[in-house]
């Protein structure tokens, strides 16, 4: 594993499987009396968060926790970078505090990245801009493999311990919606792949990005040719925040086309699932009947985010910190 | 296909397979306090692999039949035991000991895994190790006499992260401790309950336990790694 996850790109198919193992055996600490482990105790994480986020701090926090490590929260809102202060003189600050791990999400791709030359700890990309949001593609992957693991004809055979080891060969994900915005489909691109599953984005025209050719997916414009070949189906929410031009002429228009509805579910075969990184915009990429179906891992993702965030932060900071200034 | 999956093992394992020196004969495995001079290895070939056979399969059955029998005359015929294997091989013996229980006794006793990684006080030395399986049974720790099962007994540290990681998991009646081969150099305040050997060591010398169930057959190996 490298000292920082930026990308998920940078992780092998062994790394990936690591994290997925890893956090299948934390998984168990839910279930127990006292749901703390001692191992990082001592460390300090610093999520450092300069777009609004509830699902992905609190769970970077929880998870941190879980672990021992004291957690400074630090966002923009009401902190020096409202007076002006730089990316870097930020940096420094927490660098003289001695955080030992600093979770970024930026509205600019690229920010953690440089992070990582201002601080000697471990940097942990929670989401930059239109670029990655690593963790986010793991618990997508950690939610695969738990809930296809005995699902028929996609290699994904028996339970429990016999899914360790194992990537999600063959499993067909199909990606819907706001690509060009998502950095939750670049990381699931990247991840999915990796770890051997064959992905297709849909997207309109308008929202599949120029140089998907280059991606290792196919792109389609066709949700429902798709749909009936789909192990997992995941709904990306349609960024109206990000959209300074009109990307589709109507929502109405857009959720006729691209929307998951239960007429559309019926399509998928019987044992598919549906995700959803959150927050959903419901009716608009999503039917709310799909949403609160049993098909829905919607749920499932948040509470495996925090286990899969924990077995980053463990396999990052858990260990000795070789090359460490 | 299989991620690679460090083990927290506490020696290294061997260079290569060589039990070819002979087993200590005669001397049956002695009682827990039996210090096991007589068994006292010669130092391994200089030019073999290295490794010398201290005990052999027959006596390793011997030996867990022995603590089988200890652990159901100390726990009054095993009333309210669960034992927990420490992984890797501590699972194995913690199995064995199980059946051996069942068939003695004709009772189950409950068998699970406890993982102590994340309680361990040498994580900052090495690189992050993936996790083993922790598994209690279903009924749980709390009031029950846990006996930890692992394969060699050497610092205690990794005991003393096992207490830790049992606290965790509830409050047992009593906890105590079996092992296949006691090596001494104790660096905290543990001992065994169980022993299957006593083996005195060297502190540079290594040892290391290997069973049919993950290795292919039944021995235990000591040897002189060079530092």
């Amino acid at each position: 594993m490298n000292r920082h996850l930026i990308s998920a790109g940078d992780l092998s198919r062994d790394d990936a499987i690591l994290i997925l193992d890893t956090a299948e055996e934390l998984a168990s600490v839910e279930g127990r009396a006292i749901r703390k482990l001692p191992t990082l105790r001592g460390l300090t994480v610093v999520n450092l968060f300069y777009e609004d986020s509830t699902r992905t701090r609190t769970s970077f926090e929880a998870a941190a926790k879980r672990l021992s490590a004291d957690v400074i929260n630090f966002s923009a809102k009401g902190s020096s970078v409202a007076k002006g202060e730089s990316l870097k003189d930020t940096a420094l600050t927490l660098e003289a505090m001695g955080a030992d791990a600093v979770v970024i999400r930026h509205q600019a791709s690229g920010a953690p990245r440089r992070l990582t030359d201002w601080v000697s700890g471990s940097v942990v990309n929670a989401g930059d801009g239109t670029h990655e949001h690593p963790t986010q593609a793991l618990l997508d992957a950690f939610t695969m493999r738990q809930r296809l693991g005995r699902a028929e004809g996609i290699g994904l055979h028996g339970s429990g311990a016999d899914r360790r080891g194992q990537g999600l060969d063959g499993l067909r994900v199909t990606i819907v919606g706001d690509v060009l915005h998502s950095r939750v489909a670049r990381s699931n691109v990247l991840l999915l792949s990796t770890l051997g599953a064959q992905v297709t984005l849909v997207a309109p025209p308008t929202l599949m990005p120029l140089a998907v050719e280059t991606w290792p997916c196919r792109a389609s414009y066709d949700f429902d040719a798709e749909l009936r070949k789909s192990d997992v189906v995941m709904m990306l929410r349609v960024q109206q925040e990000r959209m300074s031009a009109a990307y589709f002429p109507t929502v109405r228009e857009y959720r006729r086309r691209y929307g998951l509805d239960a007429g559309r579910m019926a399509l998928l075969p019987e044992h598919a699932i549906v995700m959803h990184p959150g927050p959903m915009n419901r009716g608009v990429e999503i039917a709310a009947e799909v949403a609160d179906s049993d098909r829905s891992t919607i749920v499932a993702q948040v509470a495996n985010g925090v286990t899969v965030r924990m077995a980053v932060l463990y396999l990052l900071l858990g260990g000795a910190t070789e090359g460490a200034a | 296909m299989c991620a690679m999956r460090p083990e927290p093992v506490h020696e290294p394992g061997p260079s290569g397979q060589g039990p070819g020196g002979q087993a200590p004969g005669g001397q049956g495995p002695g009682g827990t306090g039996d210090p096991g001079v007589l068994a006292r290895p010669s130092a391994p070939r200089p030019g073999g692999e290295g490794w010398k056979a201290v005990l052999t399969p027959e006596e390793i059955r011997r030996a867990l039949t022995r603590i089988a029998h200890e652990i159901l005359e100390r726990t009054h015929g095993g009333e309210g035991i669960v034992l927990l294997g420490i992984p890797t091989r501590g699972v194995y013996l913690a199995r064995r000991l199980a059946t051996r229980i069942g068939e003695f006794e004709g009772t189950t006793a409950p068998v699970g895994s406890l993982d102590v990684t994340m309680h361990r006080d040498d994580l900052r030395l090495r690189p992050a190790r993936a996790l083993q399986r922790t598994q209690v049974p279903p009924d749980g720790v709390d009031g029950k006499t846990v006996v930890l099962v692992d394969d060699v007994l050497f610092s205690g540290r990794t005991i003393r992260a096992a207490l830790d990681a049992l606290n965790d998991l509830g409050r047992p009646r009593a906890v105590q401790l079996a092992v296949l081969v006691d090596r001494g150099h104790r660096e905290l305040p543990i001992r065994a309950d169980y022993v299957g050997k006593n083996l005195p060591t060297a502190h540079r010398e290594k040892v290391r336990v290997q069973l049919a169930e993950i290795d292919g057959e039944d021995s235990v190996l000591l040897g002189e790694v060079d530092q």
